[in-house]
Formats: C-alpha cells, structure tokens, sequence
C-alpha cells in the first residue's frame, strides 16, 4: 500500500517536472551542497580513500567549486558515474556539474548541449605494450589485440588511427580501467590503450614497470574538461572562472599557505588584489561572495599544487607537467586575466 | 545313513577368513569406482591431473597470504622479503585496509554499530516467522520490527517510521469496525481509505506531537552513504520482505475471475518480467530524473528499492502460479463445499499447499534477487562490487584484483548458502506425503 503512494506521487511529480526551474546556483544553495559527478574510481583523479573520503585531481576541481559558492570545500555530494551514465546524469540534473575525464569534443559541446568549462588537464591517448612483444612503434600493431574502454572517445581514436594507417586490430571491450589492467596483465590482449596519464600512472603499480613500455606515438588530443548543463551561463561562468583562478593563482604565486594572509588586506600587486578580492567587485559580477577566489585556492591550494598532490612526480603516479605546465613555462594554461 | 559314513563331507567347519585384499575396503572402493575400466582409469588419472594443478597453484597463494600491509607495493616488499622475488602469495592486506569499507561503504563510523544491530534485530525478527515451534506472540515484535530497523539504519527521529506504522493500525481498526457494523465490502474499502487519508494528512502532524512530547532520536544517515554489504543487504531484504506478499496477490490476482484484477496482474507481471532488471534500473536512476521535477530529491536508494521489489514480485508470482496450479480442482471445490469465503478459502487450504510446492522456486528467486542486487553498480551505486573497483582506483591498491573478489564471492557465498539450506529444512518439515 506504501508502494501504491509512492507510485501515485511519483506521477503527479512527473506531470508537474514541467515547471520552469530555478538557475543552478540557486538550486544549488538552496540545498546547501554541490552534487559533483566523478569516476567510479581513477587512480590520481578520483577515489574514496580509507576514510571513505573522495580524493584526487578532479576532486579538487569540485572541492574548488563548492568552496566558491559556499566557502566550505566539504560541501560536496560525490556522484560517481560510469562511462555510460555520466551524461544522461549531466542532462537530467542528477549532478550540477561533471568533474570526470571528460573529452572537450564538438559533438558533446554542441550536440549533447553541454558546456565545457576550460581545459584542466591536457591529455593524448598512447599505447602501452609488453616489452616482450618487441614493438616499438604503434604502426606495428597490425593485427594486434587491443584493450579499449568502450563509450569513451579513446575507442574512436583508436578506429581512426588504424584505418588512417591501414592496418587492421581487435577490439577487447572492457568498462573501467581496473579491468582493463587485469585483462591486459592477464595477456588478454597485446596492447592496452586509453589516455597517457592513466597509462603512466597504471604501469607506476605494475610488478615490473620496466616490463612494459609505452610507444611513442600519442593518436590523440584529449583535453580533459570539467562540464555543465547548456543554457545556465551563470553557473558556467563559475565553474569556468573557478578553474581560471585555480590557474592564475599558480601564476601569481599564490598558494593554499600564503592565501589567507595575501586576502587580509590589499597588496601592491592588483592582479592578486582582484582576483582575492581585495579590489573591485569580481565576486559580486558571479553572484557570488567577494572572496570566493580565496575559499576556492584555499580549498585544494592552486593547480599547481593539485597538480603535485595528486598525480604529481612526487605521487606513485609520477606525471610530468609537460603540456599541463603554465604557458610561462612552455605549456599550455593560459588564463584569461581577472579584471 | 550318517554323516561318519559320508568321508567327503568335513565334519568340522573352516574358522572364517578376511576377504581378500582385492574385495574389501578403500582398495576395492578404488577399483570399483576409479579404475573399474581403461577408459575409467585414464578419467581418473586426468581429473587427479587437474586437480593437483588447480590445488598446487592456488594452496601456496592462499598459504602465503599477506595481512598486514598499507598497499600493494608494500605488500610486494613484505613477499619479496620473506618468500622471495615472485614466490606466489594473495595480499589479503587490502581487505584488512579496507573490510569496514566494504561491509559498510561510508556510513559513519562511529554508528557501525547500528546496521549490525539492524541485522541482528532482523534475524530475531524473523525467527518466529521461520521456526513454527516458537510461541507465536513473538509475531507481534517481527511486525513492529520494520520501524526499528528504519530507525536503526537511516537515524532520526522513531515517530516518523512509528507513525508510518500507525497507518496500518488505522487499516485493521478501520475494517474491524466497519466490516462488524456493515457489510465485508465496505470494511475492505474502509481498510484502504482509513490509512490512504491518515499517511496524506496526518502522519508528519502525528511523528512531530509524538516527538516533542518522548524525544528518542539517532543521527540522521542519508542514503548516499550506503554502500557496501550493507547497501547489498538492505536492498536483497527489503526485496525478499516487500516482494513475497506483492507476488502471492499478484499470482491470485492472475488466477482471478474478476476481469479488472485478472488483466491488471497478467500486464503488471508481463510487462516487469518481459524488461531486463537492469533496464528497470536505469529507468529508475536516469529516466525519473526527467520526469520528477527539478531539485526533487526522490531517494535514489528507495527507487532501486521499489523497482527490485516489482521485478522480483514478477517472478514469485509466476513461481507461486505454478503452485496454484498443481493443486487438484478438488482441493478448491473441498474449499467451497466447507462454505468458506474466498479469502479464508485461500488463507487456510490453497495457500498454505501450493506456497509448500512453490519453495524451491521462491527461494531460488530470492537468491536471484540477492546476487542481481550487484547490478546497481551500473547506475552508480557502490554496493561491494562499486567499491572494489573504487578500491583498485587508489593509488596504493591499483592492481590488486582477486583478493576482493574472492572476499565478495564469499560473501554472497555464505548468505545465499544458509538461504538454500533453510529452504531445504523448510521442505523437509513440511513434507506430509510419505508419512
């Protein structure tokens, strides 16, 4: 008889989902906390640890955002999504926004109707094989078995790359990254392939790293955004300024130790007085608080300091900046400036 | 005639001798059975192959098994250390890491106490339900269980499940009252009425009077840090408990002459049978959120509850048919010429039969329904196989793969394990043919 209820309200809900609904930010603050969809689980970008704590590289990336809006970097809900669900858990407003590996790719920007929010890792897709296979370039694959995530752009890539060189594969499909290790530990297959950064940090907890090797070709451009919903500006703007001051926080020198003191009161440097605050209205044009910036670096410190935390040289997963360093330094992050 | 005079007749018996070593015991159990023919010999020969091989490679895994370790290198350091560079050995260690998170996903840890004493309440709860020979007060305490256990596991104030109750309280009292001062009819529909207005209007108003005057609350848990053993659990309980009844009325309902009733069952049960559970699943995950309005915060646990109810109620229903089904139409007629009514008719002759034939079938739905629960790890709830993929997510267990599953298999091993035995004893206690 509760079921009779439950279904009964869930109809009357359904005929009354119509209604318009409130912007994101609103929605947002009225619940107090930031539905945030993530991955089931990456080494370095997102896992419960122990404690049952989210951590890693695009959990900073939420915990900035949260930190923006509320002040308080905890006020996250984490949603872990698959491959498969991610989008639809976008769309249907399951999550406010996705921190999650996520390809910027024209068909999802324009076609999915979603909102990249600028790039926060700048990826490639590379192959890893066994040593003992003896191929030393990607071109010597014909025929070779290949592990591939499916849903995912890797697979597309992977489809193209072949057919440009005119070489023939099979496809292994596998649904997370822990299986793709095991089936290609287990010689499922003879070359496991998805983006760099997750082939480094995979063979980082191998038995033997020197056993495998990674081919030098990189078949594609990954750059990795986190995403909203099409047609609320606003709280795209957040999320996207959110990530910019994470970037240009690295670039002026600020860092989660020095934040709190540089925001005290105003320095002799107003691009760091504008973006903490200190000067001008930048908090208030987002509708939010004047030292949002402060909350956001404060949180999981600049993207620098992510960066190193997380899937840094000094973590097992041991990743270069290479393309991800700041412009200043020959890579690509390069912020609009705050003003 | 006498036996002197026969000379080729003993006169005294043989003492009686040990068979020959061929005929007797484990040697001729093992010629009998094992090498009683080529073909027979080479079987055996091959199958002892094969089990020496699994046996050699597996024992020294388990036998070497490493505990105590805080991540997959460290655990590689300790093999390396002490058995030697690539010696074969399980790294336990992350389930010792990790086993809380596992059995209890991210409920808060100061308040494990409570799922374990919701499951330990659970299983008094239904000891006089299971076992006949306890007294049968008892029943009242599994009846009002459910709102202890509510209470237990998701916190709060106890009114508010209490106060749920009440609703089927205002049910019995509404159809005791009607039903003596009218007609049967009108005290069904009482039944229905009393308890639909009291949850619409009264049950909030009811839960806070009750609140304000005897305080007894819990922290409050949201359903989000559910996970593990005990999201397992609580899905494959609530399911059995919810969908057992749903499915014997279903089943009734299919066999009913009422034209209403007969065609709402046949289309309830073909349409949930004939959509693969994990459809209904992704339905009630990503296709709600389409429908329900914006912000709405419709339980993503509840839903996943709901659906596995209705999936598993197809099938028992089917199962208890089959039940109904093989009782002779005389039992029926018997149920009528005693001038019983339709409910009592199947309350005290058909049911209790057919639901005896049908045990087998419910139980083995059931522990369906337990293992399908895995399935929720596709719309992205951490149930044990979620997490273990979460686990090997870290950086400190990345490549770690069948000490987890071997901890989940057995799991699940145990709980659909004792589930089959009950059922087996079940069957035994009733079984009244060969008396």
């Amino acid at each position: 008889m509760k079921k009779t209820i439950l279904l009964g309200a869930l109809t009357v809900a359904g005929l009354a989902a119509t209604a318009a609904s409130a912007s994101t930010l609103d929605d947002v603050r009225a619940r107090g906390k930031l539905n945030c969809g993530v991955t089931t689980g990456l080494a370095g970008f997102a896992a419960p640890d122990a404690n049952g704590v989210w951590q890693g590289f695009d959990v900073d990336m939420c915990r900035a955002v949260a930190a923006a809006v509320f002040g308080d970097p905890m006020a996250v809900e984490f949603v872990p999504t698959t491959g498969q669900t991610r989008f639809t858990a976008l769309a249907s407003g399951e999550v406010d926004m996705l921190a999650r590996n996520t390809t910027w790719t024209y068909s999802r920007d324009v076609d999915l109707k979603f909102e990249f929010a600028g790039t926060n890792y700048y990826d490639g897709q590379g192959f890893m094989v066994p040593k003992a296979l003896g191929v030393t370039s990607a071109k010597d694959l014909d025929g070779a078995t290949v592990c591939i995530q499916t849903g995912t752009t890797t697979e597309l890539n992977l489809a193209d790359f072949f057919r440009a060189n005119n070489i023939s594969y099979e496809p292994v499909p596998i649904e997370t990254n822990a299986e793709g290790l095991q089936q290609y530990g287990a010689g499922a297959c003879d070359a496991y392939t998805t983006d760099a950064s997750g082939l480094a940090a995979s063979r980082a907890t191998f038995e033997n790293p020197a056993d495998h090797i990674l081919l030098p070709e990189i078949i594609s451009k990954e750059p990795l955004a986190p995403l909203v919903r099409h047609g609320d500006n606003q709280w795209g703007d957040i999320v996207r300024w959110t990530l910019n001051a994470m970037i240009t926080a690295e670039e002026l020198g600020v860092t989660s130790a020095n934040v709190r003191e540089l925001a005290a009161a105003a320095g002799n440097n107003p691009e760091v007085n504008r973006l903490l605050g200190t000067e001008g209205e930048l908090g208030a044009m987002l509708g939010l608080s004047a030292d949002w910036a402060v909350n956001a670096i404060a949180a999981g410190g600049n993207y620098g300091e992510s960066f190193e935390r997380n899937i840094g040289s000094s973590t097992p997963i041991g990743l270069a900046r290479g393309l991800n360093a700041l412009w200043t330094n020959g890579g690509l992050l390069y912020s609009p400036p705050f003003r | 005639m006498t036996k002197a005079n026969l000379s080729y007749v003993r006169t005294e018996m043989l003492a009686p001798q040990d068979p020959p070593l061929g005929q007797t015991g484990i040697i001729k159990w093992v010629r009998e059975n094992l090498f009683s023919s080529w073909l027979n010999a080479i079987l055996t020969l091959l199958s002892l192959w094969l089990v020496w091989t699994v046996l050699s490679h597996l024992y020294p895994w388990f036998a070497n098994s490493i505990w105590n370790a805080g991540s997959l290198s460290e655990c590689r350091e300790i093999r390396n250390a002490t058995l030697g560079e690539g010696a074969s050995a399980a790294c336990f260690a992350v389930i010792s890491d990790r086993w809380e998170q596992l059995l209890f996903g991210f409920y808060p840890k100061d308040g494990y106490w409570r799922p374990v004493l919701a499951l330990a309440l659970f299983f008094a709860s239904i000891l006089p339900v299971l076992f006949t020979h306890l007294p049968r007060k008892l029943l009242i305490g599994s009846i009002a269980s459910p709102v202890f256990l509510f209470w237990l596991l998701w916190g709060g104030s106890i009114w508010s499940p209490a106060s749920v109750m009440f609703g089927f309280v205002a049910g019995v009292v509404a159809y005791r009252v009607v039903a003596a001062a009218s007609s049967n009819l009108l005290g069904v529909l009482a039944a229905i009425a009393a308890p639909l207005i009291y949850w619409l209007f009264l049950t909030g108003l009811v839960a806070d009077a009750l609140n304000s005057v005897v305080p007894i609350e819990l922290p409050q848990v949201q359903s989000k840090e559910f996970g593990g053993f005990t999201l397992s659990v609580i899905i494959g309980i609530a399911g059995i408990a919810f969908s057992l009844p749903l499915g014997i009325l279903l089943a009734l309902g299919r066999q009913s002459n009422l034209f209403f009733i007969n065609k709402v069952s046949v289309a309830f049960i073909e349409i949930i049978r004939g959509v693969p559970l994990i459809v209904w699943l992704f339905t009630a995950s990503l296709l709600l959120n389409y429908f329900l309005p914006p912000g709405t915060n419709f339980d993503l646990m509840l839903r996943v509850i709901i659906m596995v109810t209705l999936f598993s109620a197809a099938y028992i229903a089917e199962v208890v048919r089959g039940g109904l089904a093989a009782l002779p139409k005389g039992q029926y007629e018997a149920a009528d010429a005693l001038g019983l009514d339709y409910w009592k008719s199947m309350r005290l002759i058909i049911l209790p039969q057919a639901l005896k034939i049908s045990i087998p079938g419910i139980v083995n739905t059931f522990i369906g329904l337990f293992k399908d629960t895995t399935l929720v790890v596709f719309i992205g709830l951490l149930d044990p196989i979620g997490l273990s993929n979460a686990i090997r997510a870290s950086t400190d267990w990345q490549g770690v793969y069948w000490e987890i599953f071997v901890f989940i298999g057995l799991m699940f091993f145990i709980f659909c394990f004792s589930m089959g035995r009950y059922s087996l004893y079940l069957e035994k206690k009733l079984q009244r043919e060969h008396r």
